[in-house]
């Protein structure tokens, strides 16, 4: 079959791949029929997230047919559209038990550098990196689903793949950034980063309860977008002061709770820039934190700062003593997206999100290169590419 | 039983000190038997050596008989077994070449019954010198061996009486301990373990030394392993309903010391590494009913690529082992 492999840094091919398999009886084949790039793609694409292989099939964001299941999957059946999370999760493990889907202790069978790394080693993740479990990823015309009744959830009737495949993976993941802030009516919220997880955070965030949002970002089509489709303030940073913008914004107290959506390879303006550019080129830090730091200074005292960009390793500069002398509350994760989705599908198809206009390019699985050089160059207005590999 | 206890007592017998002291019985009451006939007829016995006909010969048997009841007595003791073989050893080559130079000055029916004497005294020393060297080779496995000991927990989330009885049905341990082809259970304390080597197999047997139901399996290598060891795992609720905390503890002789265990540890064989891994798919076993699967086929990499990933794969999932 066809997919989109990873084929070194910065290279990205469409090879032919053998056909997955069912290897154990609570497993099922999916036919993928749309799924999306992810700005987390791009740390595997750029080199910065140790562990890919040579050959390796991308993507973790979609949405497909069963096409076969093992003798122990009760919950879907060959012919069910699903929509699966970017997390594989065992459903017997104390996390996955106490619904902290991506926290889960035996999906990721390789454990040993997340170890090292972080202490403890988190779920295993489809097309990325062999120290996240190595599982082969979406942007495929098959791809096997482990624990299919924990990960695989059905469609309801009459929405289409453009509707739910950002179920899968960023607008839980906006949806667990916006929950984390505790939000009531009244919140002020500011969003860093108006990618597709950003946009899905803000949606969330109203939805929650927020009574204002502000997005920050650089690109002046990606902030006009969430204006128009979100109703958030926007902030371009390269325009304006942000910590001065937002203090005045919110009468000098600063954002309730603020959502870091934007990671590891965050840019900003100017010395800091340039500083955060060098020691990650030179491997001193492997984050660039400018929008953390932001996020943190920016908060108001006793507020929330939420962190849902993906960040892997060691940052410096942390500015520690705001965090600590304001109070601040830090919350953080990948996405537990088998809690959510079921939910955000019934709001889907309630007409309550609606996040088609992020998937900016449709595009057949052999553009894949194309689609990842767009979106990583953010040329022609790309938010997302979506493949559909069985077009 | 505590796990030092039980360690403490597996250690004498890696020493080989058991072997040599139960070796060195034997020979004590030998010795004993020997003396004692040797100072209570010391013309019979010069005559059983065709040595009758010397003063000199019949001094010197009541000088050997009293060295063999100082070897006796030091062998029967229990202290410093090893020692005591030798200095049979040494008598032995002391009194066949004293005999044997009484031999060739004898002619007739005395030089026949030195002759037959000559031969016992031989049979004698060959049965020392092979226990000596039977008690010298068990020490050389474990010679200046360390007893190394390990540690290793898992917290499974499953009740402490479906993890205890799970790992009690021996046949159960191959479907986590990789490096197992099988256990057969032979009866209520004894099983047999056939391990994957890179030549066949190597088997051994196993005995539990101690068990509490839904506590603690206590067991050890028995017959002669190539790694002496014992081990021990508990099992304990786990705090806040979270199951059952599981703890491995292992204690072993690396064959040849400190370079076998760098060794080891060179060819990625490290024991802690293998216990992680086997807890590691304990838990998936007991949590999820299989060890999880990758299907690593489906990639776009030629055969060459492929291995090299397998063995990353490897690093990652292992530390290091090819």
């Amino acid at each position: 079959m066809k997919a989109i492999c990873w084929m070194g840094v910065n290279q990205v091919s469409v090879e032919d791949v053998p056909e997955p398999e069912i290897l154990s009886s609570r497993d099922a084949i999916v036919r993928v029929t749309a799924s999306s790039v992810c700005g987390s793609d791009l740390h595997l694409i750029d080199g910065y997230l140790p562990g890919m292989r040579e050959g390796d099939v991308l993507g973790h964001e979609f949405t497909g047919e069963v096409v076969e299941v093992g003798s122990d999957v009760r919950k879907v059946r060959p012919g069910d559209r699903v929509v699966v999370g970017s997390f594989v999760g065992c459903g017997g493990c104390h996390y996955c038990q106490e619904e902290l889907w991506s926290l889960c202790d035996n999906t990721n069978p390789q454990p040993l550098l997340q170890e090292k790394l972080w202490g403890h080693a988190i779920g295993g993740v489809y097309g990325y990196t062999h120290a996240t479990g190595g599982f082969p990823g979406s942007h495929a015309e098959l791809i096997r689903v482990p624990f299919a009744d924990n990960n695989a959830f059905p469609v309801p009737d009459g929405l289409s793949d453009e509707q739910v495949v950002f179920a899968s993976d960023a607008l839980p993941t906006g949806w667990m950034g916006a929950e984390m802030c505790n939000l009531w009516p009244g919140s002020v919220v500011a969003v860093w980063g108006c990618g597709a997880v950003g946009q899905a955070a803000i949606r969330a965030a109203y939805l929650l309860g927020a009574e204002r949002v502000i997005a920050i970002d650089r690109l002046p089509e990606r902030l006009t977008m969430t204006a128009r489709h979100t109703g958030a303030q926007t902030l371009n940073y390269e325009e304006a002061d942000v910590l001065e913008a937002l203090r005045e914004a919110t009468g000098g107290r600063g954002p309730d709770a603020c959502i870091e959506a934007v990671g590891m390879e965050a840019h900003s303006t100017g010395l800091q820039h340039a500083y955060d550019r060098t020691k990650q080129a030179l491997r001193l830090h492997t984050e660039r934190g400018a929008t953390l730091r932001q996020a943190i200074l920016a908060c108001r005292k006793g507020g929330t700062v939420s962190i849902i960009g993906v960040f892997g390793g060691y940052l410096d500069k942390m500015p520690i003593g705001a965090a600590m002398n304001k109070a601040l509350t830090f919350r953080m994760g990948q996405q537990h997206g088998q809690r959510y989705i079921p939910m955000l599908l019934d709001r889907i198809a309630r007409g309550e999100i609606d996040l088609r206009y992020l998937a900016t390019h449709s595009l057949p699985l052999e553009d894949g290169p194309w689609g990842y050089e767009m979106f990583k160059h953010k040329q022609d207005g790309c938010v997302r590419a979506v493949f559909h590999p069985a077009a | 039983m505590e796990f030092e206890g039980l360690v403490v007592e597996e250690e004498a017998r890696w020493s080989g000190d058991g072997a040599a002291r139960q070796a060195a019985r034997g020979l004590g009451w030998l010795s004993l038997g020997l003396g004692a006939v040797q100072l209570a007829a010391p013309r019979g016995v010069s005559r059983l050596a065709g040595v009758d006909d010397s003063a000199v010969a019949r001094v010197a048997v009541r000088l050997v008989g009293v060295r063999e009841l100082v070897q006796a007595a030091g062998l029967l003791s229990g202290r410093r077994p090893a020692e005591w073989i030798w200095m049979r050893v040494a008598g032995d080559v002391l009194d066949v070449s004293a005999l044997g130079w009484a031999l060739n000055a004898r002619r007739g029916g005395r030089r026949l019954r030195a002759g037959f004497a000559s031969a016992a005294l031989v049979g004698i020393a060959a049965v020392d010198l092979m226990t000596a060297a039977r008690v010298a080779r068990s020490r050389a496995v474990t010679a200046g061996g360390r007893t190394m000991r390990l540690e290793r927990s898992v917290t499974i989330n499953r009740p402490v009486s479906e993890v205890f009885s799970f790992w009690r049905d021996f046949t159960n341990l191959p479907r986590f301990m990789t490096h197992l082809d099988r256990v057969e259970v032979l009866d209520e304390r004894h099983s047999h373990w056939v391990a994957k080597a890179p030549m066949g197999h190597v088997a051994w047997d196993a005995e539990i030394i101690a068990e509490e139901q839904d506590r603690m399996i206590a067991w050890r290598a028995i017959g002669a392993p190539g790694v002496p060891n014992a081990g021990q795992v508990t099992f304990a609720a786990a705090p806040g309903g979270r199951g059952t905390e599981v703890r491995v503890r292992l204690a072993y002789r690396p064959p040849g010391g400190a370079v076998g265990v760098a060794l080891a540890r060179l060819a990625g064989r490290e024991p802690d590494q293998q216990v992680r891994e086997d807890l590691r798919r304990l838990k998936q076993v007991l949590e999820c009913g299989e060890v999880i699967a990758v299907d690593e086929r489906v990639s776009a990499r030629g055969p060459m690529q492929r291995r090299v990933t397998r063995v990353l794969r490897r690093r990652l999932a292992t530390g290091g082992r090819p």
